[in-house]
């Protein structure tokens, strides 16, 4: 190798080293600060691709330009009718000023532990402010009620009226610790409940409500059936006896009826000669009572004989 | 895409030069063995990473996010495609037709036509919910997206997949807060599971993640353990009462059909007497009349005759006939009272 080659080899190297520092390039998810030996150097650079700087005594900042998670610690709150919840709280948020933040929190980690005092804090006040049911319900719809479960409906929480509501107790939160992060350069972009739950020994309290609750809707229920089927039993006495007793009364009209009938007719036809009526009756009468062990006693002066008796005394 | 091929040439003639140039030195030096072959080796290098970095190959259910310097560029569809070699461009792919799944409240170990699921503690947390009477219960869903926007997913939130869980979750718990609990385990499902999915995709286009939700599934929903029990007791109870009402209405429906009929069989008899006895009325009064326009004539002698008539059938027919003489006055009747009284034995 000859000294011009490695002349040159050199000179390359300085070229690339010179370039490399005094270029950089910021992906779409990030925004960067430069600083020349710790002191921010001009405004925040937010446009990806490929940027340039003083070599060597600019350095690049990188921070995310995304929304990043933020868990808040769970934890026991009591809430205003002091019942202890377990909440569960997210946020969102995202560098809105790399420069202050930089300056406030140097880097995310710094970020978070700040969103920690604020986040957590403002979620304890919101829901030491305000009852349960606001924290569970967004809203005062009227719940849609199965007949067999109407039971449930008698004497229950639900008729409180619910006035905030959960969705509008996040925006609270949200609003109040939007309005400090600025300060170290973080927009906070939305805070939420991702879990509420009651604590351990306020559960087991609830399962026991839940139980009898259900205890009574089963005694409803079975108390109910008998009822019915009382009622149904009743019901057949009822139609059993008013079936009867029409049957018997139709009836009875219509024999009446026809009696009447039988009699009118018969009555105009005797009335034509009563005395002949009589006569024919009383012959029909005999013959229908005379059998073979009739004894017939007749004398001779009877209607039948007297006038054989009147041949033979001749 | 043609856009793409466009950077090739300009990339091609300065290799070309790279090596004329590199020649050209190597031939300066003396035409040593040594230098050209490394020369050769060095072309040989360049020529394979470029080729190795500026072609790629996108399949069919994805698109490639390009970015240059880190900047958007644009999307790449499926195919091969050629992009600026030695890390100027990089691309990202995105499973954009892909239909995606989250499991909440439990997890599918292996899936086919018998699934296996199970349930963790975390997963065991992140059913149990308090519903808007204040009660709790269990509820299990899925949730299939997509990637609707690739570019929106990958570059507007850090940690997509666990933010949109965390955004599943709150909105699932927020919308089963405000039913009660009998409309988590029955007449709400439906509701829920639509309201939720509603909700989600404008907590999704709010948080700006390019997804977009296909469907949310109610999975299992049941009260806690703790109180399943007492739950059961309540549709065992229900059965009942179904039960109790049944056996009342079959016992009705035993006894008052047969009753009714007994009632019309009880009109419909008093129907036949009325028509028999009308009818015999008149047939009986029409007979009367005929003979009594027949007796009108000579009162007398029908009236002798009739009677005689009678008599002479009725004598005929008796069995005993006794006749006594007026004028035999004192005069014992010769009775026969022996086989009379035994005549009147024999009847008994």
């Amino acid at each position: 190798m000859s000294p011009r080659f490695i002349n040159n080899l050199v000179r390359v190297a300085i070229l690339v080293v010179l370039a490399a520092s005094s270029m950089y390039t910021l992906g779409e998810t990030e925004q960067a600060v430069l600083t020349v030996f710790g002191k921010p150097a001009g405004d925040a650079v937010n446009t990806p691709g490929l940027h340039f700087k003083i070599p060597f005594i600019q350095v690049v900042n990188r921070f995310d330009k995304r929304w990043m998670e933020f868990d808040g610690d769970p934890n026991q709150i009591p809430t205003r009718d002091k019942k202890y919840l377990w909440i569960e709280a997210y946020a969102r948020w995202r560098i809105s000023d790399p420069l202050r933040f930089y300056q406030a929190v140097q880097d995310e980690r710094g970020a978070q532990s700040r969103l920690d005092d604020i986040v957590d804090g403002e979620t304890r006040n919101a829901v030491a402010s305000f009852d349960v049911i606001e924290l569970v319900r967004s809203s005062n719809r009227a719940f849609e009620v199965t007949e067999e479960l109407e039971a449930v409906e008698e004497g229950t929480e639900k008729a409180t009226k619910v006035e905030t509501g959960r969705s509008k107790i996040a925006a609270v939160i949200l609003a109040k610790a939007a309005a400090i992060t600025p300060q170290f350069g973080v927009e906070l972009v939305d805070v939420r409940f991702k879990r509420i739950s009651y604590v351990e020994s306020v559960q087991a309290k609830v399962f026991e409500r839940m139980i009898s609750e259900r205890k009574r809707i089963a005694e409803k229920s079975r108390s109910e059936g008998a009822g019915r089927a009382a009622e149904i039993r009743g019901q057949k006495e009822r139609d059993l006896l008013a079936a009867s007793s029409e049957g018997y009364k139709k009836a009875q009209l219509l024999k009446g009826a026809a009696d009447a009938k039988a009699t009118s007719i018969f009555a105009r036809a005797y009335e034509k000669d009563a005395d002949f009526y009589a006569f024919l009756k009383s012959l029909d009468t005999l013959e229908k009572t005379i059998d073979a062990k009739s004894v017939l006693v007749l004398s001779t002066e009877s209607e039948l004989l007297k006038y054989l008796k009147g041949a033979g005394g001749k | 895409m043609r856009a793409d091929e466009d950077p090739i040439e300009p990339l091609r003639q300065a290799i070309a030069d790279l090596g004329k140039r590199a020649r050209a030195a190597g031939s300066g030096v003396g035409g040593s063995i040594g230098p050209k072959g490394l020369r050769n080796y060095l072309i040989g290098g360049l020529v394979v990473l470029f080729l190795f970095t500026g072609f790629y190959q996108v399949a069919a259910d994805e698109v490639a996010v390009v970015q240059r310097f880190g900047k958007f560029a644009r999307i790449a569809g499926p195919g091969p495609h050629f992009r600026l070699p030695f890390g100027v461009e990089t691309i990202i792919r995105v499973p954009d037709k892909r239909q995606l799944k989250m499991e909440f409240g439990f997890e599918t170990v292996r899936a086919g036509a018998q699934s296996e699921f199970r349930t963790t503690e975390e997963s065991k947390k992140e059913s149990l919910m308090l519903t808007g009477d204040l009660n709790v219960a269990v509820v299990e869903w899925i949730v299939q997206y997509r990637i609707k926007d690739p570019y929106k997913y990958l570059f507007h939130l850090r940690n997509v997949s666990g933010t949109f869980r965390d955004m599943t979750e709150s909105t699932m718990r927020e919308v089963v807060g405000d039913h009660s609990v009998d409309e988590v385990l029955t007449i709400g499902r439906e509701a829920i599971a639509l309201q939720t999915r509603e909700e989600l995709q404008k907590l999704c286009d709010l948080y700006g993640n390019g997804i977009e939700i296909q469907q949310l599934v109610l999975q299992d929903v049941n009260p806690p353990d703790e109180v399943k029990p007492a739950f059961n007791e309540v549709n065992q109870a229900i059965q009942e009462k179904e039960r109790a009402i049944n056996e009342a209405l079959a016992d009705y429906n035993s006894a008052v059909p047969q009753a009714k009929g007994q009632a019309e069989q009880q009109v419909r008899a008093a129907e036949g007497y009325s028509l028999e006895r009308v009818n015999v009325a008149e047939g009986d009064a029409k007979r009367f009349e005929a003979v009594y326009e027949e007796y009108r004539k000579a009162p007398q002698v029908t009236r002798r005759r009739l009677y005689l008539e009678t008599l002479g059938r009725v004598l005929e027919r008796a069995g005993n006939k006794v006749i006594v003489d007026q004028q035999a006055r004192g005069i014992l009747p010769l009775l026969q009272i022996d086989s009379l009284t035994s005549l009147s034995k024999e009847k008994k």
